[in-house]
């Protein structure tokens, strides 16, 4: 049989027609539509993304060049005046549920990382294959757990703990949110952090044991420099979680308008975090069912939507970016 | 042989010799409670971070268990949902997840066959993976803000059932875009090059070959995306779900895709702080049905997932 080269794909092909292995055009052809549906797909988000972005802007932006209103950009970040149904004189200041959201993420963040972090470590170095694949497993299942939960036990455990350990009067406060949120961030940043830690090559622990030093001074003196950016990372998207929560908050911060750093005559607030606050995630899911379709309340709650969205889009991408950065580094 | 101050060679060689790295000194000895000091240390970070997780649950899981039994999940709520069971809610959740699992597992499947067999590694891929990373990162209250403005509103669907679950559907692509990837990155290129090099073109080497060799590990993925979408709240409060709905009992069809539906995790906030008067074991019962159901379904998850590791063949 003679065969000849074909020149574009560099195949063999017999040089007699009859002898070509052929398909159908049907089949051809069907083969060829799936893969435009596999491309349709493989666009998706990014159409998802822009849809949200979109479909945001469209109900939330119409609010910033209408009008006779009473919303104003500077006042919309200024003010501590959340009074979006009042009948006289509607206020939309968010400055008092910016403050409430940085408050309770903080604090969260303040509880969870050491936490995290040292868990991440025992996982990585301490124990042998057989509890770290336990521990692994409990942390993934403890993931899973929906915001809804957490919310109700911060409403039912720990709200009565809060009063009867802190002897405070109210125990739906930024302590509780806060210790709910660190609980649900925790598993996410252990296993990013541990992700972190396994990143580092082995050659690293080898280096610093045959130096002779104990596996503590290993890990603070090479591991955690050595991983730092990557826990960054993981501590950057357990902020992004905090930040975006919704449920868990509204059900266990109060959800009273509140800036709990000043007292009432002014001065500095030491017992803060036993205050209850609101959160910005938390008013848009209290206040959205009630307002009408295309109200000014209805469409600031959008616009509240498209901040979240910024906010979440830069920790993400920032911790993106770290992590990348140690990819091409290793 | 023993030069003064250098370490000593070999076994005993060095006995006496206080530098030697073989003799159980002082030094040694602190090193060593060092050593286990850390240990004790991370351990306890551990058990104090998992320690009043398990005292929470079981806290929640003792108090609402008394309530549950076949009865409690088959009757519908009843008296302002102060007594009765969970049926229209627990039904409610499968029709979500079930619609909502029909959207999304074949795009995010197919999706992640686009971006680890098709894609070429340019700037355009490059978006998309920046883009299915920030579609993971967006909060759920922002998710449901976009259900209600392009699902509820702009495609006129009104709040139901279809809406909600396309909601939780572009919510949780995600999950399975992600997981799908690992699958498929899994299989050994090998595979794909010798059954190109036998002439199969690239859909049929993906279709005989790369599917069949990870459709574990895609299924796995598509097992946490159900639990996940079977837990969420927000999205699906504005654009679907109501608080309270009465069905036929023991009818799966109670429902219809264009209809409001209620759900378990809806259900529990209503039960948990909108209604007053219900029995104090009610939420709990709730709770720990959700919880009980979520990582039921994980578990799976992790039980094939182990199962399958134990028996690749490569």
């Amino acid at each position: 049989m003679e065969w000849r080269v074909r020149l574009r794909t560099g195949r063999m092909l017999p040089k007699d027609e009859k002898m070509r292995a052929k398909r159908s055009i049907w089949k051809v052809a069907v083969e060829k539509g799936i893969e435009v549906v596999i491309h349709l797909c493989g666009i998706s988000a990014i159409v998802f993304v822009f849809g949200i972005l979109f479909f945001l802007a469209r109900e939330g932006l119409p609010l910033l060049w209408k009008e006779d209103t009473t919303f104003s950009i500077s006042k919309f970040f200024g003010s501590t005046e959340w009074y979006p149904t009042s009948m006289a004189n509607k206020r939309y200041g968010i400055f008092a549920l910016i403050v409430g959201s940085a408050s309770v993420v903080t604090l969260a963040m303040v509880i969870a990382v050491p936490f995290a972090i040292g868990a991440a470590v025992f996982v990585s170095e301490f124990c042998g294959p057989k509890i770290k694949e336990t521990l692994k497993v409990i942390i993934e299942l403890l993931a899973a757990i929906p915001s809804i939960v957490w919310g109700f036990i911060g409403l039912t455990v720990i709200s009565p703990l809060v009063i009867k350990v802190f002897h405070v009067p109210v125990g739906l406060n930024v302590f509780n949110a806060a210790f709910i949120l660190a609980l649900m961030a925790m598993p996410i940043m252990v296993s990013i952090g541990e992700d972190a830690l396994k990143a580092v090559p082995d050659g690293f622990r080898e280096a610093a044991v045959a130096l002779g030093a104990t596996r503590w001074q290993m890990i603070h003196r090479v591991l955690l420099p050595a991983a730092k950016n990557g826990l960054l990372a993981a501590v950057l998207l357990g902020v992004g979680r905090a930040v975006g929560e919704t449920m868990a908050v509204l059900m266990a911060t109060g959800h009273a308008i509140n800036i709990p750093f000043v007292t009432s005559d002014g001065e500095f607030n030491w017992l803060w975090m036993f205050e209850s606050v609101r959160t910005l995630t938390a008013t848009i899911a209290a206040e959205l069912g009630e307002t009408g379709q295309g109200s000014d309340h209805y469409r600031v709650l959008f616009l509240l939507g498209i901040l979240l969205l910024s906010i979440t889009f830069i920790i993400n991408f920032t911790a993106d970016v770290i992590v990348k950065g140690i990819r091409k580094q290793i | 042989m023993n030069a003064p101050g250098r370490p000593a060679v070999g076994p005993g060689a060095g006995a006496g010799v206080t530098t030697s790295p073989f003799v159980v000194n002082d030094r040694v000895r602190r090193k060593m409670r060092q050593e286990k000091t850390a240990q004790v240390v991370f351990g306890l970070m551990v058990v104090l971070m998992l320690l009043p997780l398990f005292a929470i649950l079981s806290f929640l899981v003792i108090k609402g268990a008394p309530m549950i039994s076949w009865e409690f999940l088959v009757t519908n709520p009843k008296s302002g949902m102060r007594e009765g069971g969970i049926w229209s809610a627990l039904l409610g959740t499968i029709w979500l997840v079930v619609v909502s699992l029909a959207v999304s597992a074949p795009i995010g499947v197919l999706a992640a066959v686009y971006l680890n067999e098709y894609a070429r590694d340019n700037w355009f891929t490059r978006m998309v993976n920046l883009a299915v990373l920030n579609l993971a990162g967006v909060p759920s209250i922002v998710h449901a803000l976009f259900g209600l403005g392009a699902f509820v509103l702009f495609f006129n669907m009104g709040r139901c059932v279809l809406a909600a679950a396309l909601t939780l559907a572009v919510m949780t692509m995600p999950v399975v875009i992600t997981s799908t990837r690992e699958a498929l990155g899994a299989v050994p290129m090998s595979f794909r090059e010798a059954c190109w090099n036998v002439g199969a073109t690239r859909w049929q080497t993906i279709r005989r070959i790369v599917l069949p060799n990870s459709i574990s590990g895609i299924l796995t993925g598509v097992i946490l995306e159900i639990s996940r979408k079977a837990g969420e709240t927000v999205p699906i409060m504005f654009t679907g779900a109501v608080f309270y709905r009465n069905i036929a009992e023991g009818d799966v069809f109670a429902y219809s895709l264009r209809e409001q539906v209620m759900a378990l995790s809806m259900h529990l906030y209503t039960v948990a702080t909108q209604v007053t008067g219900v029995p104090e074991a009610l939420p709990f019962a709730v709770a720990t049905v959700l919880i009980a159901a979520i990582i039921g379904i994980n578990s799976t998850a992790i039980v094939f997932r182990i199962w399958l590791r134990n028996r690749k063949k490569w």
